[in-house]
C-alpha cells in the first residue's frame, strides 16, 4: 500500500522536473546537439566525442569545483545564445561555462583556440621535468598526451627549471611535486572522498606546491584515489614504483567483494602477477568508482579478484601498443597514429625501460632527463 | 608554550563575532596576525597548529593560508624587520641604492638576519606609499622618504629598544 | 581650481575626528539616505554616472541594481580596500585623513543594498590605518549612525574592519571574498558573479574604497549635479596619485576636465618633473595600464591635447593610448630606464600570481627571467619577440585580471620603447653603466 502510494506521486514529481529541464540547442565545432540546462560545453562536447572534446587536465566530473584552472579546454563562443548573438570577448573554460541556447561554440575549428592552447602546452610543460623515461605515469600521462595532440615541438625556455624538495606522504603514495601541474585534483578527493584532508596547495604563484607542510602521512582509507585522479606523475603508487611500464601489464577488469567500496577495479597484471590495482577509467580518463585502498593497495593476488574480462584501453593510447591481449592489435605503427610524427619522448622510455634507476636524483639532473641521463656508468 | 593569554583569547572571540554563525573561518587570517605577534614574530608549525585548534580548522587549513600571505613570516626573522619596497615607483626614486646602503651597513643580504637577531633585510612589492618613495615597513608603520641618514636614525632607534 | 568633493575637508585640523567631521557637515548624507527608499538611493547613483574607482570604471549604480534579493538570504556590501596596485595610494589617503568620509558612504550604501554586516577589507600593511578606520567605527557607533535601529528607521548595520595579509590579488573581487572567507586568496571562477553568490554565497556588491566615498557628495548635492561635473562618460572628481619623478608626489583630487599637460606641469598639481629634468614617459594609471612616451601622453595620436579623464586617456586604445585604471599616475624623467622599470612590474606580478592557473604562474616568471636577462645584458633580440609573444599567450586566457595586468605592462613597454630594449642587447656593456635616455620620446614635448 505504501509503496502504491508513493508510485503515484513520483511520476508526477518527475513530470514536473522533465518540464523544467530545458533542452538546449548547442552547436560545436558546425555539429549541433541538444542537451539539458545545465550542461557545461565541455559535457556537451564529449557527448559529441572525439576531436571536438577539448582536452581537459584539471576538470574532473566527479569532483565538485574542479576546473576552470589549467586552460587547456578554453574555446571560442563565436555566438552567445539565441537571446543574446553576440560572441564572447574573451576564450572561456568549456569545463565551466554552461551552455545557453543557440549558442555556438568554437574549439578545434578556431585557430585562435588552437593558438592559445599550444601556449598553454608550452606554460604547463615550462617547468616540467619531462623525466617521462624514469616516470611511472608514462604511457598514461594526460599531459604527455596533450603535448603530442596540441603542443610544439621544443620549448622556448632556456633557464633552470623549477624543482622542489620531496615529501614523504607515507607508504603507499609517492609525491613528485616537480612534476605537477597543480590541478587540484588531489585535494578536491582529499576534501569530497576522505572527508578529511592533510594535504594541500601551499605557498603561492610558481612557488605554490602540493604538500603537508610538515611531514605527514596520507593514510584515510581512500585517499589512493589521489593516485587515479592526478593527470600526471606526480602522485604514483609506491607499490608499483618503478615495476614496470603501464604498456607492457596487461589491465583486466576485476572485482571482489569489499565492505568498504564497491571492489570494482581494473588489475594491471604481467603474466599471472598483479603489479598494479586502479580504478576502472572511462574514455575521458576518469575513474567510474573511487576504490579503497585495501583493493588497491593490498589486494596483489589473482585469487584476491574475480576476473571480469579485459578492460577497455583507447587503442591510440601506448598501452594497447604493448603486450597486449584480448583486443585487436591496431595494424598501424605507433608513428602512424600519431601523423607521421616520431614519438620523441616514448622512444627514450622504450630504450631505457629496461634501466630504470631509482637512484638517480632527477631533481639534480639539468633540463630533460634523457636515456643518456641513465647511462652513466658507460660514459665514465 | 603557544596560548594565547586571557585578553587575546577574548579578542578572538570579538573577532569570530564579527561573522555569521558558523562562519568562524574567516578569523583566521585576524588571528594569525596575533599569533605572530605573540609567539616570536613568525608562524611556526606549533604556532599553526595552536591557531588550527583554537579555531577548529584542520592544520592544513592553516598551514594553506599562512603560506599564501607574503606578511606572515613561517621562518624565524629578527627582532626589527625592514622591509624594504622594490617595485617601480620605488625604483624610481633610488630604492636600489637605499638596498643596497642597508646591506652594507648591516653587512647581511636580503633575506638574511644579522648575526645578533636584531635586524632582518626584505625586499617586498608595492606597499601603496609611491608618493613618498623610497620606503619601507618596520613594524606597524611605514617609513618614507628614506635617505642614507633617515637609515642610520632608524638603526639606532631600533638598537636603542632592545638597549 | 578644480572642484574637490572628497578631499575638500581632508585639510581641516582635527577633520579625522567625529565631531569635527560633523561640525562640518558630516553624515548629512546618512540623514538623507535613510529618508530615501532604497532603490531610489540606488537611482542616485545611477544618475551620477559614477563609475567603479578601482580600475575598471564599471558604472556603480548598475552593479548595484544587478545585486539579486531572494528572500530571507542576507546581503553584503564589501568595501575593497586592498589597494595594492603599483603607484596607487590613493585609499590610503582617504581612509588615513579623512576616515568619517568612507564610514558615511558605506552606512549610506549598506542601506541602498540592504547589507546589515559591512566589511571593509584592507591590505594588511595598513595596519595603522586600522586603528583610524576602528576609531572612526567606535564614534559612528557612539552617535548613533550605525548599530541598531539607526535614526529609528529600523535598520541595522555594522561595519567590520578585516585586514589582509600581504597579497595584491585579493584586489580581485573574488579573490577578496575568498580571503575574507579565511582561506587562500584564489580568485573565483565566474560565472557566479558576486553579485548573485558572493561573500558565503551570498548576493555581495565589492566596491572601492573612493567609489563608496564617492556615494558622500553624490547624496549631497544629488546625482545629476554629480554627473554635470567632469566630461561626458567620465562624471564628478577623480583621485589621481601620484609619483615617480615629479616635484610634489601626492594625491590629487581633479574634476575630469583637465589636460595631462596641466596636469603634470601646473603647481596645483605634480608641479613639473623633478631636478629640472624632462618628462620622458608615463604609466597614468596604476602599473598595470600600457605605459606612453611623452609625445603621446600629451597629445593624442591624432595631435589632440589629451585629456585626464577615462576617454582621454583611452584615446587611441591600446596602440597609441592607455587607461585611467586606478589613478595611479608614475612619471618617469629622462634618465629613467625603461626595461629596468618594466623588469620590476613584471617581478611585481610573478610575487603577485595566485598560481591558480597556467599561463600566469608559469608566463609572470617567465617574463620576469627573460626582462632579467635584457636588463643585465644577456639578452638576445630573439627574446624582445618571445616576450612579447610570452605576453599575447597570457593575456585574456587566465582566470582573472592578472594576467592581463601582467602581460599589458610588457607589451606597451615594447610597442612603444622598441629601440632601448634594442639597445639594451645591441649595447649589453655600456647598458650597465648608464641608461638609454630620452632618445626621440619627448620630440614632441612642450614645458607649461
Amino acid at each position: 500500500m505504501i509503496r502504491g502510494s508513493s508510485y503515484r506521486s513520483i511520476p508526477a514529481k518527475y513530470k514536473d522536473m522533465a518540464d523544467e529541464i530545458k533542452m538546449l540547442k548547442v552547436t560545436i565545432d558546425n555539429i549541433t546537439i541538444e542537451v539539458p540546462q545545465g550542461t557545461t560545453i565541455l559535457q556537451a562536447a564529449r557527448q559529441i566525442g572525439g576531436e571536438v572534446a577539448p582536452p581537459a587536465m584539471c576538470f574532473y566530473t566527479k569532483l565538485k569545483g574542479s576546473g576552470g584552472k589549467c586552460r587547456t579546454c578554453l574555446v571560442e563562443v563565436s555566438k552567445g545564445s539565441e537571446a543574446d548573438p553576440r560572441p564572447m570577448p574573451k576564450l572561456v573554460a568549456s569545463c565551466r561555462t554552461g551552455v545557453m541556447d543557440g549558442m555556438e561554440v568554437k574549439n578545434i575549428t578556431s585557430g585562435k583556440v588552437t593558438d592559445a592552447r599550444s601556449g598553454v602546452v608550452e606554460f604547463l610543460l615550462l617547468n616540467h621535468p619531462l623525466d617521462c623515461p624514469v616516470c611511472d605515469q608514462a604511457g598514461e600521462c594526460h599531459l604527455q598526451d596533450l603535448s603530442y595532440s596540441h603542443g610544439k615541438e621544443g620549448t622556448r625556455y632556456e633557464f633552470t627549471r623549477r624543482t622542489f624538495e620531496k615529501h614523504d606522504l607515507g607508504p603507499y603514495i609517492q609525491l613528485h611535486m616537480t612534476r605537477c601541474i597543480l590541478c587540484y585534483r588531489c585535494v578536491f578527493v582529499a576534501d569530497q572522498v576522505t572527508g578529511k584532508r592533510v594535504h594541500g596547495v601551499l605557498s603561492r604563484g610558481d612557488h605554490a606546491e602540493i604538500a603537508t607542510h610538515i611531514e605527514q602521512s596520507l593514510d584515510n582509507e581512500f585517499i589512493g584515489n589521489v593516485i587515479d585522479v592526478c593527470p600526471v606523475g606526480a602522485l604514483t603508487d609506491k607499490t608499483f614504483r618503478f615495476k614496470n611500464r603501464v604498456w607492457f601489464t596487461k589491465p583486466v577488469d576485476a572485482h571482489r567483494d569489499c565492505t568498504s567500496c564497491k571492489g570494482k577495479v581494473t588489475l594491471w597484471q604481467r603474466g599471472d602477477e598483479v603489479l598494479r590495482v586502479t580504478g576502472r577509467k572511462d574514455q575521458w580518463g576518469e575513474v567510474e568508482d573511487w576504490i579503497c585502498n585495501t583493493c588497491r593497495f593490498e589486494k596483489k593476488h589473482v585469487s584476491d579478484w574475480v576476473i571480469d574480462g579485459p578492460a577497455k584501453i583507447d587503442r591510440h593510447s601506448v598501452i594497447s601498443q604493448g603486450h597486449y591481449t584480448g583486443l585487436d592489435k591496431p595494424k598501424e605503427t605507433f608513428s602512424a597514429v600519431h601523423g607521421g610524427r616520431a614519438p620523441k619522448l616514448l622512444m627514450d622510455i622504450h630504450s631505457v625501460s629496461e634501466v630504470n634507476r631509482p637512484g638517480i636524483a632527477l631533481s639534480e639532473i639539468q633540463g630533460p632527463a634523457t636515456s643518456d641521463t641513465f647511462n652513466i656508468d658507460q660514459q665514465a | 608554550m603557544t596560548q594565547f593569554s586571557d585578553t587575546r583569547l577574548a579578542e578572538v572571540r570579538q573577532i569570530i563575532d564579527r561573522y555569521p554563525e558558523g562562519k568562524q573561518k574567516s578569523a583566521l587570517i585576524p588571528v594569525l596576525h596575533m599569533a605572530q605577534e605573540d609567539f616570536g614574530g613568525w608562524l611556526s608549525p606549533d604556532t599553526m597548529d595552536y591557531v588550527g585548534s583554537l579555531m577548529q580548522l584542520e592544520p592544513i587549513e592553516v598551514y594553506e593560508v599562512a603560506t599564501f600571505y607574503s606578511m606572515f613570516n613561517t621562518e624565524p626573522v629578527g627582532r626589527h624587520v625592514f622591509e624594504v619596497c622594490q617595485t617601480g615607483p620605488c625604483m624610481l626614486r633610488g630604492s636600489d641604492d637605499i638596498i643596497s646602503y642597508i646591506k652594507a651597513k648591516l653587512g647581511i643580504g636580503v633575506g638574511e638576519t644579522t648575526a645578533d637577531g636584531l635586524f632582518t633585510l626584505k625586499t617586498v612589492e608595492c606597499l601603496g606609499a609611491c608618493g613618498y618613495a623610497p620606503m619601507m615597513q618596520l613594524g606597524k608603520h611605514y617609513r618614507e622618504h628614506l635617505t642614507p641618514e633617515k637609515v642610520d636614525a632608524i638603526i639606532e632607534e631600533c638598537r636603542q629598544t632592545v638597549a | 581650481m578644480g572642484r574637490k568633493l572628497l578631499l575638500e575637508k581632508a585639510h581641516i585640523p582635527g577633520i579625522r575626528s567625529y565631531e569635527v567631521y560633523r561640525r562640518e557637515g558630516g553624515y548629512a548624507s546618512v540623514e538623507k539616505a535613510l529618508r530615501m527608499a532604497p532603490a531610489d538611493v540606488v537611482e542616485e547613483v545611477k544618475k551620477s554616472g559614477l563609475r567603479g574607482r578601482g580600475g575598471a570604471g564599471f558604472p556603480t549604480g548598475m552593479k548595484w541594481s544587478f545585486l539579486a534579493k531572494p528572500e530571507g538570504v542576507p546581503r553584503y556590501l564589501v568595501c575593497n580596500a586592498d589597494e595594492s596596485e603599483p603607484g596607487t595610494f590613493k585609499d590610503r589617503y582617504l581612509m588615513e585623513f579623512i576616515p568619517h568620509l568612507l564610514i558615511e558612504g558605506l552606512i549610506a550604501a549598506s542601506w541602498a543594498l540592504g547589507s546589515n554586516r559591512t566589511y571593509i577589507y584592507i591590505r594588511g600593511e595598513y595596519a595603522w590605518i586600522v586603528d583610524i578606520l576602528e576609531q572612526a567605527i567606535a564614534e559612528a557607533n557612539a552617535n548613533g549612525w550605525l548599530g541598531k535601529n539607526i535614526l529609528g528607521t529600523g535598520f541595522d548595520c555594522q561595519i567590520y574592519v578585516q585586514r589582509g595579509a600581504g597579497a595584491y590579488i585579493c584586489g580581485e573581487e573574488t579573490a577578496l571574498i575568498e580571503s575574507l572567507e579565511g582561506k587562500r586568496g584564489n580568485p573565483r571562477i565566474k560565472p557566479p558573479f558576486p553579485a548573485v553568490k558572493g561573500l558565503w554565497d551570498c548576493p555581495t556588491v565589492v566596491n572601492n574604497v573612493e567609489t563608496l566615498a564617492a556615494v558622500v557628495p553624490i547624496l549631497n548635492i544629488g546625482g545629476e549635479e554629480y554627473a554635470k561635473i567632469g566630461v561626458g562618460r567620465s562624471t564628478g572628481t577623480k583621485l589621481i596619485s601620484a609619483c615617480g619623478n615629479i616635484n610634489k608626489p601626492g594625491v590629487f583630487e581633479i574634476d575630469m576636465n583637465i589636460s595631462v599637460e596641466e596636469f603634470i606641469f601646473s603647481d596645483e598639481y605634480c608641479g613639473g618633473i623633478a631636478n629640472g629634468k624632462r618628462l620622458k614617459a608615463c604609466i597614468p594609471g596604476g602599473s598595470s595600464v600600457p605605459i606612453l612616451p611623452a609625445n603621446l601622453l600629451l597629445k593624442t595620436a591624432k595631435g589632440e591635447t589629451r585629456m585626464m579623464h577615462y576617454e582621454g586617456l583611452s584615446d587611441g586604445g591600446f596602440a597609441t593610448g592607455s587607461m585611467m585604471g586606478s589613478g595611479g599616475f608614475i612619471v618617469l624623467d629622462e634618465d629613467q630606464c625603461v626595461v629596468r622599470h618594466t623588469l620590476t612590474l613584471a617581478r611585481f606580478y610573478r610575487h603577485e600570481s595566485c598560481g591558480q592557473c597556467s599561463p600566469c604562474r608559469e608566463g609572470t616568471g617567465w617574463m620576469e627571467k627573460i626582462l632579467n636577462k635584457i636588463e643585465y645584458g644577456k639578452g638576445q633580440l630573439s627574446d624582445i619577440d618571445l616576450l612579447w609573444d610570452i605576453q599575447r599567450r597570457i593575456e585574456g586566457n587566465t582566470i582573472c585580471p592578472l594576467g592581463d595586468a601582467a602581460a599589458w605592462p610588457v607589451a606597451a613597454a615594447i610597442r612603444h620603447f622598441r629601440d632601448e630594449f634594442e639597445w639594451h642587447v645591441k649595447h649589453p656593456e655600456e647598458s650597465q653603466r648608464r641608461n638609454y635616455g630620452l632618445a626621440h620620446y619627448a620630440d614632441a614635448l612642450t614645458t607649461v
